[in-house]
């Protein structure tokens, strides 16, 4: 589903985020990227849905080499992607419920099944008596879980998630991974990046440990 | 393709729904590019009233054709005939000297002036409908009759269109000259408007792009909200041209009373219309357009 062929990153200024990374993900399969901050994971991250593009190696996604996909083409690809981010990336200036039917307006999906659909992934994350809030009187839990029922209301069949319990205490930390064992469950390869190691103790998924850009053994 | 045609109407929605969120800033933008677009089409407005009047006065080009005052009824018989045996006349009209004082006491109302005359001081007169309404032709009759015996003066009563046409000429060329520079200021007020919005709305081009959004779909509510306030420019220059119009008609109208005429301006025809609307829609979808293509590669997200 996701292989890494030799991957470096290099920032301008001579900064080398990723050093010769290799790694396979299987289909349906759940991994988690850890690592202290600054050691590459988020960089590894937005190399797969081609925020960041590689100065070396292949990057396979679904069978297409991202590294060499055209700006035509990135639209299709990250729309098989759901990106959770660390800092949401929500849209102040309407509501919930507009921002989880934002992906589908952008697919071109017909107007009423968009709804349901919209309506369906809040109530999966438990906020869909919240539809019509704006998403700055939600707290920071639900605004997570709002990022996350935006990001898998287009059904991906891969999701990647960039710190999901980041700033958030055990109790919502473990709800949020509870939603994320749930697409595990149907067949979501989900690919997780995190240090929370209350996460990790609770999780049974392979992990792949970055120190200063490599991949641990 | 309904679906398609939906999502086109839910931007345009949109759209109007971002136009009416800032009515003032909105409304002053219009009214801006509508009086931008009011001058020269204005201008255009009074240029084909003009040149309707000047049609109609100058109608067909007439030769008038004065005999000399002691020419005697022979040559003025000699005269009409060698008129009536050239090539590029339809039609001689003889008007005697008697009749022309007739009509000149009838239609200016100098009746009392000319009745006090000891004498007619008119001549006697052909007046010739040419084939044709070529000035070229017409100018070298004119002056080949001139050299003919017992004739004091030919006059091509078309001269003094001919300057006409070429004073509109001019005022067409400064109209021109106008449209062309207001259509670039046009061009450059959505550009800014646009490139304000963009810079506004980052975030949600971030967003858009980072879950999947074409460059058409992020471009498309920039395009539609230029090409909306272009056309209501268009509009609002529509009505800038009918208010103005409906002002001058009525002062003309008391004008025209005391010539005993019923002139009035006409507004832009149907077409004219349509294509003013169409063609500030245009240039608010140009400059959209340019001010898209020229900031939205610059939002990437990070």
């Amino acid at each position: 589903m996701i292989k890494f062929t030799q991957v470096s990153k290099r920032y301008p200024g001579g900064y080398e985020a990723l050093k010769n990374v290799g790694f396979e993900i299987e289909e349906g399969e759940i991994a988690f990227l850890t690592g202290h901050s600054g050691a590459g994971k988020s960089t590894l991250l937005k190399l797969i849905a081609a925020i960041e593009r590689p100065n070396g190696g292949s990057i396979v996604v679904k069978g297409q080499n991202v590294g060499s996909l055209k700006s035509g083409a990135l639209p299709f690809l990250r729309r098989n992607l759901g990106l959770i981010f660390q800092d949401h990336k929500l849209l102040f200036d309407r509501s919930v419920f507009d921002n989880v039917i934002l992906p589908l307006q952008i697919c071109g999906f017909d107007h009423r099944e968009s709804a349901k659909r919209a309506r369906a992934a809040l109530d999966k994350v438990g906020l869909l008596a919240r539809e019509k809030a704006n998403p700055i009187a939600l707290s920071g839990g639900e605004q997570q879980r709002l990022c996350i029922a935006r990001a898998i209301v287009n059904r991906p069949t891969i999701l990647l998630a960039d710190e999901p319990t980041g700033n958030l205490d055990s109790a919502y930390a473990d709800e949020i991974m509870s939603i994320f064992k749930s697409f595990h469950q149907v067949g979501v390869t989900l690919l997780i990046a995190t240090h929370d190691e209350n996460v990790l103790r609770q999780s049974d998924g392979r992990r792949l440990l970055l120190k200063h850009g490599e991949l641990q053994p | 393709m309904s679906n398609w045609l939906i999502q086109h109407w839910l931007v345009f929605l949109f759209t109007l729904r971002r136009l009416l969120a800032t009515p003032v800033a909105s409304l002053l933008n219009i009214a801006i590019m509508g009086i931008a677009l009011s001058l020269p089409v204005g201008v255009y407005v009074l240029l084909q009233n003009v040149q309707g009047l000047a049609a109609q006065a100058a109608g067909a080009p007439q030769i008038s054709v004065f005999l000399a005052k002691d020419a005697s009824k022979d040559d003025v018989a000699q005269t009409g005939k060698r008129l009536a045996q050239l090539d590029d006349i339809e039609r001689i009209e003889f008007v005697p000297r008697e009749q022309a004082l007739d009509q000149l006491k009838h239609s200016t109302g100098l009746a009392d002036v000319i009745g006090g005359l000891s004498q007619n001081p008119l001549p006697d007169a052909y007046i010739l409908y040419p084939k044709t309404a070529d000035l070229k032709v017409l100018e070298g009759l004119r002056d080949r009759l001139q050299t003919w015996p017992k004739l004091e003066h030919v006059q091509l009563d078309s001269a003094w269109a001919r300057k006409l046409e070429a004073l509109l000429g001019f005022v067409r060329l400064a109209v021109l000259i106008l449209a062309s520079l207001l259509s670039i200021a046009l061009v450059a007020i959505t550009f800014n408007t646009i490139r304000l919005q963009i810079l506004t709305k980052r975030d949600e081009i971030e967003v858009s792009k980072l879950i999947g959004a074409t460059h058409a779909f992020i471009r498309r509510p920039f395009l539609y909200f230029g090409l909306l306030q272009g056309l209501l420019a268009g509009a609002a220059a529509w009505l800038i041209i009918s208010l103005s119009l409906y002002l001058l008609n009525r002062s003309l109208a008391g004008l025209a009373e005391l010539y005993a005429s019923n002139f009035t301006l006409h507004h832009l025809s149907a077409g004219d219309s349509l294509s003013l609307l169409l063609f500030s829609a245009y240039l608010g979808w140009l400059g959209a357009w340019l001010s898209v293509s020229q900031h939205l590669w610059q939002i990437e997200p990070k």
